[in-house]
């Protein structure tokens, strides 16, 4: 990237290194990540459970719980360092500039507050609306997600709806108040397919018709195909791989990357006798090995990978796509 | 598919009665599962998909006698499961065992993984004491796992080493017939892959059985022989793998297909999905006639009146769909 193309990222981090106070001493969960978002991007963050994607994303509204804390690293949001800002002006941000969805509604909706007025809270607070005005724009918000009915809706508690529903409405509460940015942490994971399939044409609608950046974090890479313009894929606490979308799938770069497009069964492809896997398991926060810590599972593992750690590094020509591996890196080098 | 089936599925009905209200004073029935018919064949997998709250885990859960049927039969080896007690069951839960989603709940915390591969062979009168030890060790090798762990607790493992523990734990009764209720849901793609593998080898191995009840119509497809699919507690089609991918018939199983996720970015951008509109109706006030017709793109009149009837559309293939019956669709 070059510093023209710099000035329109309006999320940036640097270095972000994310650690929990364990009962064996500090264990680096994060470990220094660098991504970015473009203005009126969609960035899909893809790794497995433990891979650090949650933490990444709740660290820069700084919504860490206890015990877990940034140790080092930035992350600015339009030009102003999010882990700097007083807390004054990060509740600004918070619901305001950046929505949020949570992966379970059922635990991240009040349960003993009408959804109606879940959803006036951020329009009061950020945008100093009104009671009445507030509940006018409530009823377009849950319109323009697809609740049908959404004047008796409003005065529903969270309990009396479906899955479905609660996951529409706490988008409606993510874009309340028309944030710059949507961080969705996989919103779509606890419901069925079809509820899915709706609830992503949904978001995709809704951000081409409102032009703000969505950062979608999932494990699915399949998901996320028709949905991103990049896509960046954590393994234990690194960017292994950073490509725009159709570059990722059709050259996946990284081991890890290529490894995990391979164990996914399609609906189109053959189906053959044994799925291809990746050996071993993921490591565990704290137990990470030195060196690259995909090594231990890694097909194309050298010496050097067990001692170092690889940086992200260009790897076509236009740099847009990058990957984390020495032996990806020194290929393209010989070549 | 004309020989004997393992297992024989006849018109299952399970309903739920359950209380609603703060107090518990609404008596009502949950209709979980209506009218299921089928047959499974020895050495094939049957999976069963379709949306939570379908009754795919509540087939498992009946055939097994984990729960009561209200209506119908299994029959296996000439006997109906459905009519005998505990005590009577127990001989057959040696040949029809279970592998559940969570791997972590399903383990004692408190048990060995060997003390737990060890107590069904030993209830069974499958090992003595003398020779349990090796019958662990073989079973643990049989999933993959190193030897060692046999004296390991379920906290000390991850996720997919805990599932192969289940696994091997269904084994020890050199089981028949195993219902794998969402085995594999909550592992982690690469793991996932490592287990399905793994249930397809021991397949191989042992000539097993599997009813594979599962949400992922890509995992489905690529270890079934056949597949069925469910909506609201009944059957809505019921086809060789391949018949059903290929040419789905009901409406409810093409709009399952079309919303499946691929892989790829061109074609997810450009592809037309048949988006259902609405919720899955709920169970306690299913809606008469075929339960999908609210959602359903063509229903027709008859649809909300009367229940399709279960029927052969092609050899083999198995659709309760008025439209398709009547040749419309």
């Amino acid at each position: 990237m070059t510093a023209q193309n710099k000035q329109e990222r309006l999320l940036d981090v640097k270095g972000l290194t994310v650690e929990i106070d364990g009962r064996r001493g500090p264990a680096v969960v994060v470990d220094g990540i660098d991504l970015y978002v473009g203005k009126g991007e969609t960035l899909g963050v893809v790794g497995e459970s433990g891979c650090g994607k949650s933490l990444t994303m709740l660290s820069l509204m700084r919504l860490l719980p206890n015990k877990i804390k940034v140790t080092k690293g930035t992350a600015e949001f339009n030009g102003r360092d999010l882990q700097t800002m007083s807390n004054r002006e990060l509740r600004k941000v918070r619901g305001g500039d950046i929505g949020f969805v949570f992966q379970d509604p059922m635990t991240s909706l009040n349960p003993v507050m009408k959804v109606g007025d879940q959803l006036c809270e951020p329009l009061i607070y950020h945008r100093k609306m009104s009671k009445a005005d507030a509940r006018k724009r409530a009823v377009e918000l849950l319109r323009l997600v697809g609740i049908p009915g959404p004047e008796e809706r409003l005065d529903a508690y969270p309990h009396e709806l479906s899955g479905g529903m609660r996951q529409r409405v706490m988008i409606a509460i993510g874009l309340a108040c028309d944030p710059k940015l949507l961080i969705a942490d996989e919103p779509t994971t606890a419901l069925d397919v079809t509820i899915q399939a709706q609830i992503v044409d949904l978001v995709k609608d809704l951000r081409n018709k409102l032009g703000m950046s969505v950062v979608w974090i999932t494990h699915d890479l399949a998901l996320i195909a028709g949905l991103a313009d990049r896509v960046v894929v954590l393994y234990a606490g690194t960017v292994v791989e950073d490509a725009p979308v159709d570059d990722l799938y059709a050259n996946p770069s990284h081991p890890y990357t290529r490894g995990l497009l391979a164990s996914i069964p399609t609906l189109s492809d053959a189906p053959a006798a044994r799925l291809s896997s990746i050996g071993g398991t993921p490591p565990e926060p704290g137990r990470r090995p030195a060196g690259c810590p995909f090594a231990p599972r890694c097909p194309l593992a050298m010496d050097i990978c067990l001692r170092e750690v690889p940086k992200l590094e260009p790897i076509s020509s236009e740099g847009r796509h990058r990957a984390a591996c020495f032996a990806v890196n020194t290929a393209l080098k010989a070549a | 598919m004309s020989a004997e089936p393992l297992l024989r599925v006849e018109n299952l009905v399970k309903h739920f009665h359950v209380k609603l209200g703060a107090f518990g004073e609404k008596a009502a029935t949950v209709y979980a599962l209506d009218d299921v018919s089928l047959d499974i064949h020895e050495g094939e997998t049957l999976s069963l998909v379709g949306e939570s709250g379908c009754g795919k885990s509540t087939t498992g859960f009946t055939i097994l006698n984990l729960h009561r049927a209200s209506g119908g039969k299994v029959i296996y080896k000439g006997q109906d499961l459905t009519r005998l007690d505990e005590k009577h069951m127990r001989p057959f839960r040696r040949d029809l065992q279970i592998v559940f989603q969570d791997p972590y709940s399903t383990l004692n915390p408190r048990m060995t993984v060997g003390e737990a591969i060890g107590e069904p062979m030993l209830f069974h009168k499958l090992a003595t004491k003398a020779d349990l030890k090796d019958k662990i060790t073989a079973l643990l090798q049989d999933v993959g796992l190193p030897t060692r762990f046999a004296s390991r607790y379920p906290h000390e493992l991850s996720g997919g080493q805990r599932q192969r523990v289940v696994i091997a734990r269904a084994l020890a009764c050199q089981p028949k017939f195993i219902v794998c209720d969402e085995a594999i849901s909550a592992l982690d793609v690469s793991i996932q892959a490592q287990i399905i593998n793994l249930l397809l080898d021991l397949q191989e191995k042992y000539r097993l059985t599997y009813l594979f009840i599962a949400h992922d119509l890509a995992v489905v497809r690529h270890i079934s022989t056949r597949v069925g699919v469910m909506y609201l507690g009944r059957l809505a089609e019921l086809a060789p793998r391949d018949a059903l991918f290929q040419t789905p018939l009901h409406p409810y199983t093409k709009a399952l297909l079309s919303a499946v996720p691929e892989t790829n970015p061109e074609h997810e951008r450009n592809r037309k999905r048949q988006i259902l509109q609405g919720d899955v109706p709920s169970p306690l006030d299913p809606p008469a006639g075929c339960r999908f017709h609210s959602r359903c793109p063509i229903a027709m009149d008859v649809c909300s009146k009367v229940v399709p009837e279960w029927k052969e559309a092609r050899p083999n293939h198995l659709v309760a769909c008025h439209a398709v019956n009547s040749g419309l669709s």
